[in-house]
């Protein structure tokens, strides 16, 4: 297990969870779940300073990027255009490059337009970002991506902040069979077992904000996602038996009184 | 300081009146942001901070400065 190390643009990190820091009650919760959680990457948003309230907090002062690898998104993008300034912004604050791209086509359902997004990935992987692109459960969507460039597949489970766990898994397999690339499920995940399961179907990590922020007990939640994702990735590489519909006993037969 | 030498400018959506000699690097200061923990635009023209102290702002100038808050 020492060798399976988890790998982006040859950057080696530690865990395999990536963690969101929106929707938490404040910074300090939200710090306490990060640290928690194990995560070495968080996912970050580029919005206004707040002019008129000076002694606002600020993310950085909870959460210090000189330790922990802060991943600037896209949320709130619904055009190509939109997503590049803003990432073109955040790289400005201080020199990042590994970006999540997410560029949203739809309000309800918070669905990737896919079109946008490619488009997206071509300029920035020309600009010298290194991208992570949040994608639908798309084979075909997700080879596009690839062969753009991006350094990281990271398909919805289920629609943002649903909960709703991974619907497609046989998508999912098909995406880990055909990339080499980091295959990272983001967003719909619900609890602990769905990381676990993300993780079994053979991705290489797991991004989850709202499933640790709004449950009950954030903290608690943080550290079920971390043994979740570390259990499920042992149980990947350890390999499931055989699905079999008959009994089979667990104890042998010969010696019976 | 009389009304003439004042211009009006956008900063984050909002209208304020600042010296016409103002620099960009100014209006930061006064209004207290850590310049290494944001980023500005200009005009929609993404600014290099090194150089904010050199950018004179005219009337009608439209500034964003954008930080890193919590998000998924």
């Amino acid at each position: 297990m020492d060798k399976d190390h988890f790998i982006i643009e040859k950057k080696r990190f530690k865990s395999r969870l990536i963690v969101g820091t929106g929707k938490y009650k404040s910074f300090s919760e939200c710090a306490k779940a990060v640290k928690i959680s194990g995560a070495d990457i968080v996912t970050v948003a580029v919005r206004r300073v707040n002019i008129t309230d000076k002694k606002k907090p600020l993310l950085m002062d909870h959460l210090d990027p000189k330790k922990i690898t802060y991943m600037p998104n896209t949320a709130g993008c619904f055009t190509s255009n939109e997503a590049l300034r803003t990432l073109r912004l955040a790289r400005e604050i201080g020199g990042w490059k590994l970006v999540k791209l997410e560029v949203l086509g739809d309000k309800k359902n918070l669905f990737p337009d896919m079109e946008e997004t490619l488009k997206s990935t071509n300029v920035l992987v020309k600009e010298g970002f290194k991208v992570m692109v949040y994608c639908n459960d798309d084979p075909l969507a997700a080879k596009k991506l690839e062969d753009a460039g991006a350094s990281a597949i990271m398909p919805l489970a289920s629609p943002i902040g649903s909960g709703l766990g991974i619907l497609n898994k046989v998508n999912i397999k098909i995406i880990r069979k055909q990339t080499k690339l980091p295959l990272i499920i983001d967003a719909g995940i619900g609890d602990a077992a769905d990381a676990a399961e993300a993780m079994q179907l053979g991705c290489d990590g797991v991004l989850v904000n709202t499933a640790i922020a709004k449950s009950k007990k954030p903290l608690l939640m943080a550290e079920a996602m971390k043994l979740a994702v570390i259990s499920g990735r042992k149980s990947y590489l350890a390999g499931r038996i055989k699905f079999n519909f008959f009994g089979s006993p667990s104890s042998p037969k010969k010696g019976i009184i | 300081m009389t009304k003439k030498n004042k211009i009006k400018i956008k900063v984050n959506g909002k209208f304020i009146s600042v010296n016409s000699q103002s620099t960009v690097k100014n209006i930061l200061i006064g209004k207290k942001i850590p310049i290494n923990k944001v980023a500005i635009e200009l005009n929609k023209e993404i600014l290099n901070k090194s150089k904010i102290d050199k950018i004179k702002l005219k009337s009608k100038d439209i500034i964003e400065i954008v930080h890193f808050i919590g998000g998924g």
